[in-house]
């Protein structure tokens, strides 16, 4: 996998990872090309596309697009539940996530990421396992915090 | 907007001091406060009121580290720069507890890229936690590096990894392997020692280590799928396991056993098996297994089959497997899904080139993708019908594909799919001659200035080097004449700058091909071109160009210079070029004539260009000798820059024509002569790349369609045809009747029988005969060459020097007793005809073989010569000779000696050559273009004599054998060097490393092997000369750095530097 983004309706970025070395420059072109034309697209249409010399596989969870570019020798369809598996997640540790969740609590969604995929490969498929590891690590950080600031840090918003 | 953000992030990094001060109650607040940004900047950039908000929300607050960081990361990510955070990320990294680590090691890999200087600062870090005790350190250390990780600094950290490989833990053991994997991608020589770490990690008992490991196999297999044969059975093995549902539940992706391990190993597998049948054997029973368990109507399922039929079709066939394949391919594309669809059309695309059948199979279906309403699925469908073109279906499927075309407004697409019509275009160019033409305009005005220019290059080559027959040639060139006059009355504005510059090449080239249609009216139409302000100088070069074509008649040049002259005082130089040439050709009455011959047909074709460009030498040396600066290849130019990176002091203005002069001379240099000079230097540096890159061009596109189009389609059509000929239609037929009696709108039945139509003019060429033929048939396509190569342009070197040598053999020696007759023949002084030929002496002694070169004549003696070499000896003679340098020529003494009691009688020698033929110039010129076609210029001869039959020898000669030393002085040399302007530098290997006085030992040794002289040596430095026995010089400089010679080479011959360095690297590795 080449890099991820996921993206409001209205355009709005709320995540971007970047597997491949890029510039600034290009990162921002790069996105401003996708979620144009991806957000031209009727609901009815294939989710995947030819952009440039890669593949775009790209699905659309309520106000949130999930986009990933992947090479021409790629399979679209894994790459389709990979997106899944990542919403799954992200909805098993929010608890039914919602975008406000991602805007709000994007560093979890990144730790949630870097638990399942490292380096454009998937890392860690078993839900139950990642979900431990994103635990444990919170575990540590609560510890050090105190009880009920943990809670009130992360729901205060919504 | 922005102000208001940078504002508050200027302020931030002052609050990064005060951590620990901050009581833990704080911490909530400082939560709360990236919500508060979070907020202000979604309304500011949702209203993009900013200014109203010019508060900064900076207040001297509690903060800690972390939220600012989350906000710096929220920013970056927004598009505003947050770099001053950077370093602080770093120091988060560094410093922080578990919790702020975690931020920091998130905000480092967003923030910084892989060559980023800071990243430096972080593998003190990395290291540290790699050691720690504490898990979760571990892994966070273990996840960033395998995200971002300075490629210098892998050692530092790759004992640290391994190590871990042997963790307790499988989490740190998987985290490792994936880390490795990323030091594999981005240096994989550094882990090149570990790979039996890698085959442990196979093994682990963990599934999840072990999928982990696969990534790191994957990539080795599709680099040497040769050296993991044998791990073929070990991952049958694990797919096995996995497809029977031995892992744990955990693994489990709705209901299907580790889906992303299967396909990892499906993917390895297909590059196992790839043309190898007993490894493809092993396999055919998982595969199976694989297939017949992938039933859950589900999109992981598809996945799998996907995969599966992929691995299928990629290794060694088998006929059952394949049936049940296709089977699946058809479950995707009949699938109501789209994204199904357009992977069951993406596997027809792949398939089709081995199972034609299975696009007639599928053929309604495809023709329905062909208008859906999304443009992917139109597009993959066109991909599928490019595959399956072929000389009867073509002018349909070029249809299909430019209507597409029209629509598109995607840049890459439009790029990729009129480079695949042209190449269609090109390979069929004849079911009509108009098509083509019609064709190629399209494209031309489609792909607009988009395009590859090897398109429009291609195209005009074809038309100037035609095909076989002259007739259609012309009718062709006069169909293209025709379509862009016409083309030229309409409104030409919109057309773009390639699609005019084709089309005033055309004209100008073969609008005389058309009766009746004036030269001048020609110009006159070219030069409303020019009225347009939109129209590029380039384009305006190319209608000057054309015109100077046309001037052969008077009222035709009136015209022409009329409008040439508009551009005489232009500023742009090509162009002010072009129009001066043709004012000067209007001048001068005799050059027309003789430049432009009237009516002959693409004489572009028996134009012959001298590559060499020798024609220039004077200019050259003419500059040289006003002060201008020698030229310097780009690649040259290039390594200086950027060692140069020192201020520059030196006024730029003097250099300014100067250089301009030097690099026209440069554009031109000549693509063969740089492309062998390459290839004969072996290993030399960039100089070829452009001349690389213009050949591969020149190759059109893929192999795999030979010239009669898609390959195997004809053995296809048989099969078919022989299996059941009427089956294929017949299904399609049946429904459109059936369904033609069941709907009573007759708009149906006539979109279906459209379709019909279409589907059987489409897959024509693959099924059956009866369906109708549009074009003409395969065996006439057969006839056409593709493509015209380009005729090989190089300089034929004509002299008598062969003559002259075998005038030179001294015939019949009469000789009573022993006789040795020494021939001397100057080789290199012959070309000229006049020099000493032959000086027969006949010297009544028998001697040794040793003694031989005591019979050397006495101008000969005390020089330089080679060991003498016998050539051949029979039972009475026996020839042998050396080669003797001479000052200013090669001088090949040859002894004849009598090896019998008897006297000999009638003693014949002849030498020839028919390789070395001499231009009139210089011998040595000759030796050097030798070089450079890779030979080495061979004398041969026969002798005889009354009692002895013919006996037949060669001799060899080499570079080296004509270069001698030239005896300067270190200020001669300076001058020189800066004199000549071709030049070669390379850096060569001393394989002897214990040497104390490496440079010493390898001048020495070049002196020795080449007869070059020693100017001077100074420090790591030596400076050498040579030059050619015509008097030709080169310099050497050599330096030496750390094992390495690096030499330089220059001379004023082209090809010199580059045919004597490789006896330099000759020389220094025999050394």
């Amino acid at each position: 996998m080449q890099f991820m983004l996921l993206f409001s309706r209205q355009g709005k970025l709320r995540l971007q990872k970047w597997y491949v070395p890029l510039s600034d420059k290009e990162k921002k072109k790069i996105t401003r090309e996708l979620v144009q034309t991806v957000l031209a697209r009727k609901p009815k249409m294939c989710s995947f596309l030819e952009w440039r010399d890669l593949k775009i596989v790209y699905k659309r969870y309520a106000s949130l697009y999930f986009c990933c570019a992947i090479e021409d020798q790629d399979n679209e369809l894994i790459t389709l539940e990979i997106i899944h598996r990542y919403v799954e997640l992200l909805d098993k540790y929010f608890g039914s996530v919602c975008e406000l969740d991602i805007i709000f609590n994007f560093e979890k969604a990144y730790f949630i990421l870097d638990e399942f995929l490292l380096g454009g490969e998937a890392q860690e498929t078993s839900k139950k396992n990642v979900l431990k590891a994103i635990e444990q690590a919170d575990l540590l950080q609560e510890v050090r915090l105190g009880g009920g600031l943990f809670f009130l840090g992360f729901n205060s918003f919504h | 907007m922005s102000d208001v953000v940078e504002k508050t992030l200027t302020a931030l990094p002052g609050l990064l001091l005060s951590l620990d001060s901050q009581p833990g109650a704080a911490k909530l607040c400082a939560t709360s406060r990236l919500g508060s940004l979070v907020r202000s900047i979604t309304e500011l950039t949702s209203k993009n009121v900013g200014e109203e908000m010019a508060e900064p929300p900076a207040g001297p607050l509690f903060h800690t580290e972390k939220p600012c960081h989350v906000r710096a990361i929220y920013c970056e990510m927004l598009g505003y720069e947050a770099s001053f955070s950077y370093i602080h990320a770093i120091k988060l990294a560094q410093q922080g507890s578990v919790l702020e680590k975690r931020v920091g090691y998130l905000a480092v890999s967003l923030f910084l890229h892989e060559s980023h200087d800071l990243l430096l600062l972080l593998v003190n870090t990395v290291l540290k936690d790699l050691q720690s005790t504490n898990l979760i350190e571990v892994c966070m250390a273990l996840t960033v590096v395998s995200q971002i990780f300075p490629k210098d600094m892998i050692p530092a950290v790759l004992p640290l990894v391994e190590d871990k490989l042997t963790h307790s833990k499988e989490i740190i053991r998987r985290k490792a392997v994936l880390a490795l994997y990323k030091f594999y991608l981005i240096a994989p020589n550094q882990v090149q020692h570990i790979h039996d770490k890698f085959r442990k990690a196979l093994c682990d008992k963990d599934p999840g280590v072990m999928t982990a490991s696969l990534h790191i196999y994957l990539k080795l297999i599709k680099e040497s799928p040769e050296s993991y044969k044998d791990l073929t059975d070990s991952f049958v093995t694990i797919l096995k396991q996995v497809v029977g549902g031995k892992l744990p539940v955990d693994f489990n992706y709705h209901s299907v056993p580790a889906p992303w391990l299967q396909m990892q190993l499906l993917r390895i597998l297909a590059l196992l098996g790839k043309e190898d049948q007993r490894t493809s054997e092993m396999m055919y029973e998982v595969l199976d297994e694989s297939l017949r368990r992938a039933e859950i109507n589900h999109n992981i399922t598809y996945a799998i089959l996907y995969e599966c039929l992929k691995t299928i079709y990629t290794i060694h066939p088998k006929s059952e497997l394949l049936e049940k394949a296709a089977k699946c391919i058809g479950k995707f594309v009949l699938s109501p899904k789209i994204n199904l669809k357009y992977l069951g059309l993406k596997a027809l695309t792949y398939v089709v080139q081995q199972d034609p059948n299975l696009a007639l199979q599928h053929q309604m279906t495809i023709i329905e993708c062909l208008d859906h309403s999304d443009p992917i699925i139109k597009r993959e469908t066109l991909e599928l019908l490019y595959r399956i073109t072929n000389g009867q279906n073509v002018s349909v499927i070029v249809e299909k594909m430019l209507d597409f075309l029209r629509l598109s407004k995607d840049e890459y697409t439009t790029i990729d799919l009129v480079g695949k019509v042209a190449e269609l275009a090109e390979k069929y160019p004849f079911p009509y001659n108009s098509w083509f033409i019609q064709t190629m305009n399209a494209i031309f005005s489609i792909g607009g200035d988009v395009m590859q220019p090897d398109i429009p290059n291609n195209f005009l080559r074809l038309l100037a080097e035609g095909f076989d027959s002259d007739e259609e040639d012309r009718q062709l060139r006069l169909l293209a004449v025709d379509s862009y006059l016409s083309l030229l009355e309409c409104d030409t504005s919109g057309l773009p700058q390639r699609f005019l510059q084709v089309i005033s090449w055309v004209l100008g080239e073969f609008s005389f091909l058309k009766e009746g249609l004036e030269p001048a009216d020609v110009v006159e139409r070219l030069g409303k071109l020019l009225d347009d302000d939109a129209i590029t100088t380039e384009t305006r070069c190319w209608v000057l160009a054309a015109m100077s074509k046309l001037c052969g008649s008077s009222d035709a040049l009136c015209k022409a210079e009329k409008v040439a002259h508009k551009y005489t005082s232009c500023l742009d130089t090509a162009l002010r070029q072009q129009a001066v040439e043709l004012e000067l050709l209007g001048r001068d009455v005799d050059l027309r004539t003789r430049v432009l011959p009237q009516h002959v047909i693409g004489f572009c074709v028996w134009l012959q260009v001298d590559s060499s460009l020798s024609f220039l030498d004077g200019f050259v040396s003419d500059a040289l000798a006003r002060g201008a600066a020698p030229y310097k290849p780009p690649h040259q130019r290039q390594e200086e820059l950027s060692q140069e990176k020192i201020l520059n002091f030196e006024p730029y203005g003097l250099s300014l024509p100067v250089s301009l002069s030097a690099c026209s001379l440069t554009d031109r240099q000549s693509p063969t002569a740089l492309s062998l000079s390459s290839s004969l230097s072996g290993n030399s540096a960039d100089p070829p790349l452009k001349a690389g890159s213009n050949l591969l061009k020149l190759e059109g596109v893929k192999r795999v369609w030979g010239k009669q189009g898609y390959l195997p389609e004809k053995q296809a059509t048989e099969e078919a045809l022989a299996q059941e000929p009427s089956s294929i239609f017949a299904p399609s037929h049946q429904q459109a009747c059936s369904e033609s009696q069941q709907t009573t709108f007759s708009t149906i039945v006539e979109q279906d029988q459209e379709k019909r139509q279409l589907a059987s003019s489409l897959f024509v060429g693959l099924g059956s005969q009866n369906a109708p033929c549009l074009v003409r048939t395969v065996s006439q396509m057969s006839v056409k060459p593709t493509q015209k190569r380009s005729k090989t342009t190089s300089i034929h070197l004509t002299s008598a020097f062969a003559q002259n040598l075998s005038d030179s053999t001294s015939e019949a020696v009469p000789a009573v007793g022993n006789t040795e007759v020494v021939e001397a023949s100057e080789v290199s002084s012959l070309s000229g005809g006049s020099g000493p030929l032959a000086q027969p002496s006949s010297q009544v002694e028998r001697g040794l073989e040793s003694d031989l070169p005591s019979r050397l004549p006495a101008t000969l003696v005390g020089l330089l010569r080679s060991d003498v070499e016998e050539l051949c000896s029979g039972e009475s003679l026996s020839l042998s000779a050396c080669k003797v340098f001479d000052a200013d020529a090669l001088v090949l003494a040859i002894f004849l000696s009598n090896i019998s009691d008897s006297s000999i009688q009638e003693v014949s020698c002849l030498i020839s050559s028919e390789q070395l033929k001499v231009p009139e110039m210089c011998s040595t010129f000759s030796v050097l273009s030798f070089y450079l076609n890779g030979l080495n210029p061979q004398l041969e001869g026969s002798v005889s004599c009354a009692s002895q039959a013919t006996q037949s020898f060669s001799l060899t000669l080499s570079l080296v054998d004509f270069i001698r030393p030239l005896p300067l002085t270190t200020e001669e040399y300076g001058k020189m060097w800066l004199s000549f302007s071709h030049d070669v530098k390379q850096n060569l290997m001393l394989l002897k490393h214990e040497e104390e006085d490496q440079l010493e030992a390898a001048l020495t040794a070049l002196k020795e092997k080449l007869c070059l002289h020693i100017v001077d040596v100074i420090g790591a430095e030596g400076i050498m000369a040579c030059q050619l026995v015509s008097g030709r010089p080169c310099l050497l400089h050599c330096h030496t750095h750390g094992g390495m010679l690096a030499i330089w080479l220059r001379s004023p011959i082209a090809d010199l530097p580059d045919c004597l360095l490789y006896h330099c690297q000759k020389a220094i590795q025999e050394r």
